[in-house]
Order: structure tokens, then sequence, then C-alpha cells
């Protein structure tokens, strides 16, 4: 089965049940190709079927509803209004650029998917509306971006990713308009066996997905499989294909027994037998489930980025890239949540229902009153307020080459640790990115979790060059990265300076200490501390350090205790010293400029 | 949210999180412990429990025309308007115990309360519209993915949890009025780290789990297809041990006051905190609470050693102080412990 014909599939089978699957998490740049999907998608729903395209910043109010502000002034009583998620009952409802959702409207939809009812209790009015939806996140992250928050991930069913699609393949229908309503109306009568439920834990268990709702959300996958089929009964066909959509995309670990290591593109999925023409009739020559081949389907789908990943090294330490990025995610919420209101300045943005509260208590004084035309005031005019919070994000470079390699690492893994245990770190994020031999990697993705930075930094491996541009050209892009969410990036480097490794890979010290400082100068403007562990303080070391307009610490062996105090006294991070983040920040510089 | 729409999926028919179950049990026989925070992996049926004890609860008798259900029983913990009142003719009316969901996106005037929007338009007046605080009173509030609540709620709760009494100093009302709840919370700890002031408001703490046991697996995913199948008939299935259960705990609250903790028991539980070292006092009254609530759940007359074993990790896990330098968990600590302290 080509990759276009999956594709196929699983708006075939998301257009049978888009409620009971919950959704699909669409992993693609804005290109022809997902356009292309969407329609088909649109086309194999029933014609009136609501489809509704919301954007990830929506706010709550317009995501649930909230009060209908014309209607409430006309009757002088609460009105309410539908909001998106109402409106969309019983069709789809699209989120645009899904990977910049908010943790909070992410829950607000998880509510909804999980209830399949909108509640919203308001002055006087429960607005309540039934939304029964199914859910297309439109994820265009890359691979070191955020992406859509995983609580919302894994309440939908399908995750395809078409960042490998060939631009030019047409997406084709895979079932009619009509054969998908007859399976809509087949699905109540589809049974599943027990060996087919254990069939679908076991698959779970083997590819390290734990979550009981993929489980379930594969089972029911499997029942509209079948149901497209014209079958009341699942077969392994259906599981196989359940396994390649729902499960396989969030493998965390390669079945452990000794299965065939072929090319994922060259291992023909389980289903040859069907030739994705539109081929109906009963299929029951794969009855006989084997767990054997519904892992392999899976295996054989799992996306080639992770499948690198999991066969890497590492594989112990990463998780699906939608968990491993959870830290991170909630970040995105940050930026400008509406937090109250106040007296307008004629700037903001006007808060319709505080400027009727501040108006109201007056109306009878003022000669207004039940039925009369409101009387406002400039007092009563209100604005929203915004809070754009600026949350710190410490990245650690560690230099983990050469010989005092597991010591700094340990050190460096005990500082991170000790920052996330001591501080209770509210909103502020710690990465850490290890470089050596040729390559800078990023081993903690921003998070504020000790559990995870825990498991992360376990058995870091150490050793190799000294790829000091590459690790710096790394460290610059979480930077930006973190500053285009509106959080302040604190950087700090721990090496000994002696870069030994071009940017290109090329060993060499001199073009490898070219390439640092050239790469230190192309940091963004954020704080940054250069550690300097060497045994005496290296002038390269402190070139570069300059170059980053770094604060140069030499530290010839750096406690994790000692450590964690410098970052913190530089980064401001105690809590404590939480209020005085402005001044702490000029004593840096202050210091700066005396060094 | 779903709570009215009783299309509950049943408690008794939840498969394994025995500990789950069991902080939740003793939090509903006896709400004075302080909450249940349920920490765990995703799609571990944390919310599903909480919705599903919610109709567990028999209904309880409340004040009539009272906002905040004020129990007519408890002169002490009336509103004011109650108070001003006083016991009224009118019979008290039954009501269910109100679980109430505080969901993340949340403004603050829709927590507190805010001025009445509607009096205020229509007839001018200024009158108080309660918020969530005020429908949770004498009930439970449910905030999942409690780690990722905004930090000014996260201050409001911990002060409203504390004294009990919500005060609302806005558009020019000055309102107070109990806010007496049960706070249970549930997330996921690689999401973030809760404020140890909001760890500290929560009397009990649990830690779920994905099933390791693929039997177990295939039996949650089979139950919860045939609930998806049936809804109806599945309830119906489960109304029986559902309601045993909730006879159980009534019969639990009746006898609690009963139930004995000897000396011994106190002296134990009291030794057990100072080897883990846990803040306060609070770690200490809450685990003898929790362990009287669950002898009494189960029918014995007094605490034992036994129900000490298997509350401590739940009332304790959560109060130890932080040791960036000790790699096993708080669970694996309070056990060390127990085995020490409490051994058989």
């Amino acid at each position: 089965m080509s990759f276009t014909e999956h594709a196929g599939r699983a708006a075939a089978l998301f257009a049978v049940d888009p409620f009971g699957l919950g959704g699909v998490c669409l992993r693609s740049p804005a290109q022809p190709a997902r356009e292309r999907w969407l329609r088909l998608l649109r086309e194999s729903l029933p014609e009136e079927t609501p489809w509704r395209r919301i954007p990830s910043n929506i706010p709550p109010d317009r995501l649930l509803g909230d009060l209908d502000m014309a209607a409430t002034l006309k009757a002088a009583r609460p009105v309410a209004e539908r909001g998106a998620l109402a409106a969309a009952d019983g069709g789809l409802v699209v989120i645009a650029m899904a990977e910049r959702l908010g943790a909070h409207t992410a829950s607000l939809l998880n509510g909804v998917i999980d209830s399949g009812q909108v509640r919203v209790p308001r002055s006087g009015v429960m607005i309540e509306h039934p939304a029964r939806i199914g859910i297309v996140a439109l994820d265009e992250s890359e691979a070191a971006e955020d992406s859509t928050p995983s609580s919302l991930v894994d309440r939908l069913a399908i995750v395809l990713d078409l960042h490998d699609i060939d631009p030019r393949a047409s997406v084709r229908s895979f079932r009619d308009r009509e054969s998908i309503a007859a399976a809509r109306r087949l699905l109540p009568l589809v049974r599943a066996d027990r060996e087919v439920l254990e069939t679908l834990c076991g698959a779970c268990a083997a590819l390290g997905v734990s979550s009981p709702r993929i489980a379930w959300l594969a089972l029911r996958a499997a029942k509209v499989c079948a149901a497209l089929d014209e079958r009341t009964n699942v077969s392994g066909n259906d599981l196989a294909l359940a396994a390649q959509l729902v499960i396989a995309p969030r493998a965390t670990q390669l079945p452990s027994e000794a299965m065939p290591r072929d090319e994922p593109s060259a291992q023909a999925p389980a289903d040859e037998s069907r030739d994705g023409e539109g081929a109906s009739g009963p299929d029951t020559s794969h009855s006989d489930a084997s767990a054997a081949r519904v892992l392999a389907a899976a295996r054989a789908a799992i996306p080639r980025g992770l499948l690198v990943r999991l066969e890497s090294a590492h594989a112990n330490r990463s998780r699906s890239p939608a968990a491993g990025r959870a830290g991170a995610l909630r970040a995105a919420g940050k930026r400008g949540r509406p937090a109250g209101s106040r007296a307008a300045s004629g700037r903001g943005r006007l808060h319709m229902v505080e400027t009727l509260r501040a108006a109201a208590p007056w109306q009878k004084l003022r000669g207004g009153g039940s039925g009369e035309r409101l009387r406002i005031a400039s007092q009563d005019l209100r604005e929203q307020r915004f809070k754009v919070r600026s949350p710190t994000l410490t990245i650690f470079a560690v230099d983990a080459s050469g010989s005092s390699a597991l010591n700094r690492l340990a050190e460096a893994k005990g500082a991170v640790e000790m920052m996330l245990a001591e501080c209770y770190i509210r909103r502020d994020t710690v990465a850490v990115v290890a470089f050596r031999n040729s390559t800078a990697e990023l081993v903690l993705p921003p998070t504020r979790s000790l559990v995870r930075a825990k498991r992360c930094l376990a058995g870091l491996p150490g050793g190799g060059g000294t790829p000091l541009a590459a690790a710096l050209a790394s460290v610059a892009a979480l930077a930006r990265q973190a500053q285009r969410r509106g959080e302040t990036p604190t950087i700090v480097m721990l090496t000994d300076g002696r870069a030994n490794v071009a940017r290109r890979g090329a060993a060499g010290r001199a073009a490898a200490h070219a390439d640092a400082l050239a790469a230190a100068r192309a940091l963004p403007l954020c704080d940054a501390l250069f550690i300097d562990s060497s045994p005496k303080p290296n002038p390269l070391a402190r070139e570069i350090a300059d170059a980053m307009k770094a604060r140069y610490v030499a530290l010839p062996h750096p406690g994790a205790g000692h450590l964690s105090g410098v970052v913190r006294a530089a980064a401001s991070h105690a809590p404590l010293h939480r209020r005085g983040a402005g001044s702490s920040r000029a004593r840096i510089h202050e210091r700066r400029d005396r060094t | 949210m779903p709570r009215e729409s009783r299309q509950n999926y049943p408690f008794s028919a939840i498969v394994g999180q025995e500990e789950m179950k069991l902080a939740l049990i003793c939090s509903a026989v006896d709400p004075a412990i302080g909450g249940v925070l349920v920490f765990g992996d995703r799609g571990t049926g944390k919310s599903t429990a909480v919705r599903a004890m919610a109709a567990l609860l028999p209904p309880m008798r409340a004040m009539t025309e009272c906002r905040y259900a004020c129990d007519p029983d408890d002169a002490d913990g009336w509103c004011d308007e109650c108070r001003a009142l006083g016991p009224r003719k009118k019979k008290p009316r039954m009501v269910p115990v109100p679980v109430i969901d505080l969901p993340l996106g949340i403004t603050e005037d829709r927590v507190v309360g805010a001025l009445d929007l509607e009096r205020a338009l229509s007839q001018g007046i200024k009158a108080f519209e309660p918020g969530l605080l005020a429908r949770a009173n004498r009930g439970f509030l449910y905030i999942d993915e409690v780690n990722l609540l905004e930090d000014h709620l996260v201050d409001l709760l911990i002060d409203v949890a504390a004294s009990g009494e919500n005060l609302v100093e806005r558009e020019g009302l000055s309102v107070r009025h109990p806010a007496r709840f049960v706070l249970i919370g549930s997330g996921n700890p690689e999401e973030g780290e809760l404020r140890p002031q909001l760890l500290d408001r929560f009397g009990l703490s649990v830690e779920v789990k994905t099933p390791a046991e693929l039997s177990e697996r295939v039996a949650v995913i089979k139950r919860r297809d045939e609930f998806e199948r049936d809804r109806g008939t599945f309830i119906e299935t489960w109304r029986g041990a559902d309601d045993k259960l909730r006879r159980r705990i009534v019969a639990a609250r009746k006898r609690l006051r009963e139930v004995v903790a000897e000396d011994a028991i106190l002296e134990k539980a009291a030794s057990l905190c100072m080897q883990l070292g846990t803040d306060g006092l609070r770690g200490e009254l809450t685990m003898i609470r929790a362990a009287r609530a669950l002898a009494s759940f189960e029918g014995a007359r007094s605490v034992e050693v036994s129900h000490l074993r298997r509350i401590a990790p739940l009332a304790l896990r959560h109060r130890l102080r932080r040791d960036p330098l000790d790699e096993s968990d708080a669970t694996a600590r309070v056990e060390r412990a127990v085995a020490e302290s409490l051994a058989p």
C-alpha cells in the first residue's frame, strides 16, 4: 500500500465515525497535498456536515459560547450565544496551526471531546449544547518545535504525517460517500472478540504505547475498518490498519522480538490482498489475526524520523514526539491570555461584559432602566487586559567531549535537577543540549518537570570531539524558539572551550575555533553564562564567551551545588529573587562590563 | 460536566486502579481528609473515576432557597443570608452533592463570582452572582490538569481551600460566603510540578499507572467497549454494585466517630512521620483521619496497623521534603519507612 493510499484510507475511516475516533492529527506543512486530503475528507462526509475552521488562539468565549452582547443589551437580560464547538455539532472542527494551541484551550477541547457537550455556566444562564465533534488538528510544527498538546493528541485516534508525501500525488478516495454512509450504519453492529482486544493491547505494549485510551481508539478504528468492508467482525487486516494509523505513530520503542529489520518503505504492510482501488466485499481470509503481523504492519508505519530515533542508542530516553515535547507545549499557551479588565485607557480592546457590569448599577441614577437605552459613561469603559508572561528558559549546553565529559555531565545533570527540585520553578523551564563528536543533541527539551529531567538525563554518553560551533548553533535555535514564544532564554555553556570540530564536522582546532566564534556572535540577544571548566582559565574560552556577550566564570571543578548557585544568581531563578528579576539582570550586565 | 447526563461510567466497573479508588472512597467517607490528588499517565481513567464517584455520593440536606446549599444542621457554617433569616419553617431540600469541574481556562470572576449582570441591567440592582466556589460548597471541586492551572487561580484556591470561605471584593461588591469543598486534582507529572502550597492542600495523593498486565489492559478496553456499545444496559448491570458501595459509604460515615485510634497507633503514625521528616503535623493528622475512614469503611471498630500501612503512602508521599540527590521516588521512600516502622 502506497503512502497516498494510506492517507486515503485514513480519510475514509475518519469520515465514517468522526466523533467516535475523536479526530485526526495531520502533521504537514501547508501544502497542496494537505488541502487535497482535507477536500477528500470533506467529500467523504454527508453534504450538510458542519465544517468549522478555528484559529489556535481562539478565546474561550468563542470556543464554548458566551453571552450574546447585542441580544443581551436589546433584551436587557442575558442571552446566550453558541460557540464554535457547539456550532459544529455533528461535524468537524479544523484547528489551524494546532501546534500553537495553548494547554488551556486544549483542556477545554478535551472536555468537550470527552463529554460530547458544551456546558458553560454564565451569569444567570447555563449555556448547554450538544457538541459531538471530530477534530482535525493541522500541525505544521517542524521537528524540533512544539507540537500539538499531547493531551489533545491522546484523544485523536489517527495521526497522519504528510511531510514525506509526494507533492504531486493525488490522494484518491478509498470509498465513495455512499459506502461510507453504509459503514456508518453498520458500525454499531461490529463486534470484536477477546482475541482482537488481546492483539491490540499486545501491540500497544510492544510498541511502548501506555495510554489505554490509544488501545481503545485503535479498537474503534479497527471496527470502522471492518464496517467499511461490510463485515461485522474485526479481522486481522482491520487490526493491522488500526495499528498503523493509531498506534504506530505514537511508538516509543520497537518490539523486542526479533522483527525483520527491513526498510520501512520496502516492507509491504499486511494487507497485500487489497488493491486499495475501492475493492469491497468480505475479506475474511485474514481472520487469523496474528499479533506478529499486526506488529509488523505497525512497525512499517512508524514514521521514519521516529524509527531512526528509536533505533539509536538513546532510544530509552525519548518518548513519542507528542509526549516528548509536553514541557514546551504548555509554554505555547503563555502568550497574551486575557486576564480580566481595567478601566479603559483608550488604547486597549473594549471588554463589553465588564463595561456593562460597570455601567449597570448606575442605570437608575442616570435615568435609564428596563427597556430604556443603556446609558454608558466614559468612566464605565473597561478594556481587556492581556497577560503576557515572560517565563525563563535556562538552556544548559554541556560539553560531553573528552575525558572530563562524565564529570561535567554529572554536574550539569545535578545542577538541572537541583534547579527544578529546589526552586519549584513554576513557569520557568530548563533544557539541556549535550555536544560531542560532531553533533549537538537536545537531550532534554524545555521542561519544568523533574520527573522528565531525571529520565532524560539518565545515562548520557560522553567522550569524543568538541563541536562548539554546532552546540552554539543548536542553542541559538532553541533560544530563538523560546523568544518567539515570549519566553526569556538564558544560556549556560559548560565547556573547556577547546573547540576541535568545525561546523561541517571536520577536525582542526583553528577552523573549529573560528566557526565557534562566528556561531557565538550569531546568538540572539539574551543573558548568557560561560562556565569554563578547564583546569586553568583558557583564553580561547574567554574569547568565545566575549563573542557570546556572556558572563565568563572560570570554575575548574564545578560541583552541582556550586553550579546551580552560579546559574541562579545569573538567571535570578530563585523565587525569592523573582521580584527583583530586573535588578539582578542589570547586575549581570554590570559585571559583564567590568570583566 | 457529563455528571448530569446520567451517562457516567459506573465506579464499580473501573478495572484495577485500587489505590485511586481507595483514596476517593476514603474522602467520600470523610471529606475532612482534604481531597485527593491523582497524578499519573494519560488515559488511565483519572477523570472517569472522579466523575463516577459523584454518582456514589448520597444526596445531602440543604437549606431551602440558599445559594450555597447551607447545611440545616450546621448553624456555625451558615452563610450570612441563612444567619440573617435564621432557621426556616420550610423543610430542607435534598440535593445531590455537587461535583464541580473547574476548567483551566476559566476566568477569575467565574470562579469567585461577580456582579449579576441580568439584575443589574434589568433592575439596576447591585447583586452578587455566585461563582464556581459557591456551587462547590459542601461538595467536590475537580480540577483536571491541575498542574497547568494559572497562577492567580492557584493563589485563590490555596486561600479558599484553607479558610473555607470565599471573600469577594470587586465591582463595589463586598461578599463573603462559605466555600468548603473537597479538592480533587488530576494531572500528568511529566508536564510540570505543583506548587508546594497547593500540594499541601490535598489530603491524599495517588499515583496511577497504566496496568502492566496484558490481561488487565484487555479487561479495561473490553469494559469500555461494552460501555460505549450500550451505556444503558452497562450502567444497569453495575447499578447493584454501585448501590452496595454507596450503602457502605453511608454506613461508614455514620460509624466514623465511633472508630477509635489507640495511642499506640498514634505513636506509630508519629514515628513514621518523624522518620520521613515530613513538614508539620498535617501529614500525621491526615494519615490518622484517612486510616480511620478506611477502618470505618471496612467495618473495623478501631484503626489497626494494617490500615496505617495501606494509607501511609497516600497520605505522605507528597509531603516529603525534596532530596534531589536521592534518586528513589517518594513512593519508594515511604514504603521503605513503612516497612521499617510498621512491620507486621
